[in-house]
């Protein structure tokens, strides 16, 4: 069937692998959208910043203190995420009681600080980091390098963590209880103001640990962040945005059909998510997995 | 209870404002329009012109943002959209630039009405990520397209005369082109605001269940100002390109959305003033501050941040609160 159509199958399946690879991050960076947009009801237009700094932690922790991969895996997200949380605690924390536009145009702008002091101290060219699992398996069909595979692992793992932690735990219940009723729940005796920060910390280190992820798979520069945040937006929008699995299954599907696009039909790859986007609106203006609002 | 002078009461008191605010707002419109007359000959043309077409797109922004309460962040589409659609007219089908700017702006009203149609069915913080991803579906589409020239854009676009009677190859002609355009831009939007229309607009904006519930069709409103907004922003796009001789990549991508919002924010959203005063401070900034290469981002995020944080109402807002308050405080004696 393949040769019917003139591709061969190496180069198919090596597509729909990378489709995957963008896919994990597509997942992973929504997933973090929802969760901060669940309990803030912020856009955090600073994710694809934040993303950016979690694969600049992994270069530095690397070439100044001399820490490998592994280490910064761990790291790098937890600092990212704990200047997130000073972030929330000084600046978003003042605007919840406005409209949320706010929280948008400010998250914005942060994204524009961060994105500008990387780029005056890197330059805007993109910055090598080795690949901490070279080498790979011959499938016979095709042929998978280790790290991608474990991108793609990984990321399933920690989807599937979260949404777990979010809709089958206490806290996970909590949390929900809090995005519906923050004053009822705070009568009850929980932390709310807290639970909000660690929250945003969440969010915004696993935005951080995407970045690390991909900081071997692609190459780390400051603007990475912001070329993929857009599309990640429009994700959002076709999952619907109330929805964990709606991020996960969305993020994951749309990098494997834009994927899919690039071996059929390259010239509409980096548009196809776009035109989902515009097809599922006329269709179901609330998303795929959202609820009318 | 009052001591002296303020011994006519209420009536006077009440009337006198609204009387003297259309009187101050003419008196100001016409010494800013006698200004403008004479500024190039104090400052630089050019710069004056770069400054009104942000200006006036600044200001279609804020008849969505302002007026209607919608936070469009894909607004580039409309400003480079038209300014591609205008310097190709102009350059490779010869259109007369009065031509050039109705085929931009005729097709700004065609965008705006399709990416209107889709963006108006979510509210809120939706219809900003809506608004921004259909930009960016623009943008790449833009990026492979052939008559966009790609990463080099439409250079040396010609002035040819207008009308074949004016010669707008002179800064100094060009300049009172721009400045008949932005006055014209600015009433129409003026007039749209102070009409029932844009009294149905504000209601939507504060609250739209309950323009809902007093019949008005909400959503043919929306899209309405969202297309008088597109199609006022390719106004300005296409004057743009007449300006620089240009249209690049640079005026459709996110950036671009981003700096109208900016302008608007930093000038005072929901002032008929404020996008003016904030394209100036923005542009004014941009200019002086080149040669900081990045700092330029990061200073524009800086203020971001300020606006958002410190002084929301913007310069123009903050001025009118304190105009308020004063007033407030004379009337109490």
């Amino acid at each position: 069937m393949f040769e019917l159509l003139g591709i061969p199958p190496q180069a198919l399946f090596g597509q729909l692998l990378l489709g995957l690879i963008n896919g994990a991050f597509y997942a992973m960076l929504s997933l973090g959208l929802a969760v901060i947009f669940g309990l803030l009801n912020v856009i955090n237009f600073t994710h694809g910043a934040q993303y950016m700094m979690g694969a600049f932690g992994a270069w530095m922790l690397l070439n100044y203190l001399g820490i490998p991969f592994w280490g910064a895996l761990v790291l790098s997200p937890i600092i990212v995420a704990i200047i997130g949380m000073a972030i929330e605690k000084t600046l978003l924390k003042r605007l919840y009681h406005l409209d949320h536009l706010y929280g948008l145009l400010l998250t914005f702008g942060l994204g524009l600080i961060i994105e500008g002091l990387f780029r005056r101290q890197y330059g805007s060219s993109g910055l090598p980091y080795n690949n901490p699992l070279p080498g790979g398996t011959n499938l016979g069909f095709m042929f998978l390098p280790n790290y991608r595979a474990f991108v793609v692992v990984a990321s399933l793992v920690v989807c599937i963590a979260t949404w777990y932690v979010i809709e089958r735990t206490k806290l996970g219940s909590y949390l929900r209880a809090a995005t519906e009723r923050p004053d009822l729940v705070q009568a009850f005796g929980i932390d709310v103001p807290r639970m909000i920060t660690l929250t945003y910390g969440f969010g915004v280190g696993l935005a951080a640990l995407a970045g690390v992820l991909a900081a071997p798979a692609y190459q780390v520069s400051p603007t990475m962040g912001s070329n993929l945040i857009i599309v990640v937006f429009a994700v959002v929008v076709i999952g619907g945005m109330g929805s964990i699995m709606g991020a996960i299954i969305t993020g994951f599907g749309l990098g494997v059909i834009e994927g899919l696009t690039k071996v059929f039909y390259p010239e509409a790859s980096s548009t196809v998510i776009f035109v989902i986007m515009a097809l599922v609106l006329m269709v179901k203006p609330a998303g795929l997995f959202g609820t009318a609002k | 209870m009052s001591t002296s002078s303020s011994t006519h009461p209420a009536p006077p008191a009440a009337a006198a404002p609204a009387e003297a605010g259309v009187n101050y707002g003419l008196v100001f419109g016409i010494l800013a329009v006698l200004v403008l007359l004479v500024a190039p000959f104090g400052v630089y043309p050019v710069f004056l012109m770069k400054v009104m077409c942000f200006a006036l797109f600044a200001c279609a922004f804020n008849l969505l943002l302002g007026y209607t309460g919608l936070l469009s962040f894909g607004h580039a589409m409309f400003f480079g959209g038209s300014a591609y659609v205008c310097a190709h007219t102009v350059k490779v089908l010869g259109f007369s630039p009065e031509l050039g700017l109705a085929a931009g702006v005729l097709f700004s009203v065609v965008l705006g009405f399709l990416a209107g149609l889709l963006s108006i069915r979510r509210q809120g913080i939706y219809f900003a990520m809506v608004t921004l991803a259909l930009a960016q579906m623009f943008f790449f589409f833009c990026l492979q397209a052939k008559f966009t020239g790609g990463e080099d854009g439409l250079q040396a676009v010609p002035r040819r005369a207008l009308f074949g009677l004016i010669d707008i190859s002179k800064d100094i002609n060009l300049y009172y082109l721009v400045l008949a355009i932005f006055v014209f831009g600015f009433l129409v939007i003026y007039r749209a605001i102070h009409s029932p229309f844009g009294q149905v607009l504000k209601a939507i904006r504060e609250n739209e269940p309950r323009a809902i519930s007093l019949g008005y069709r909400v959503n043919q409103y929306k899209l309405l100002a969202f297309v008088l907004s597109a199609a006022l922003a390719g106004l300005a796009g296409s004057t743009k390109v007449l300006v620089f001789q240009l249209a690049s990549l640079t005026d459709v991508a996110w950036q671009m959305s981003g700096e109208v919002v900016l302008m608007t924010l930093v000038g005072g959203m929901g002032t008929i003033l404020g996008p003016v005063v904030g394209a100036a401070v923005i542009v004014t900034m941009q200019n002086y501050l080149a040669g900081l290469g990045e700092w330029v981002l990061v200073i524009q995020g800086v203020i971001f941040v300020l606006a958002v944080s410190l002084f929301r109402r913007g310069f123009v807002g903050e001025i009118i609160a304190i105009a308020q308050q004063m007033k407030a405080r004379k009337s109490q004696g």
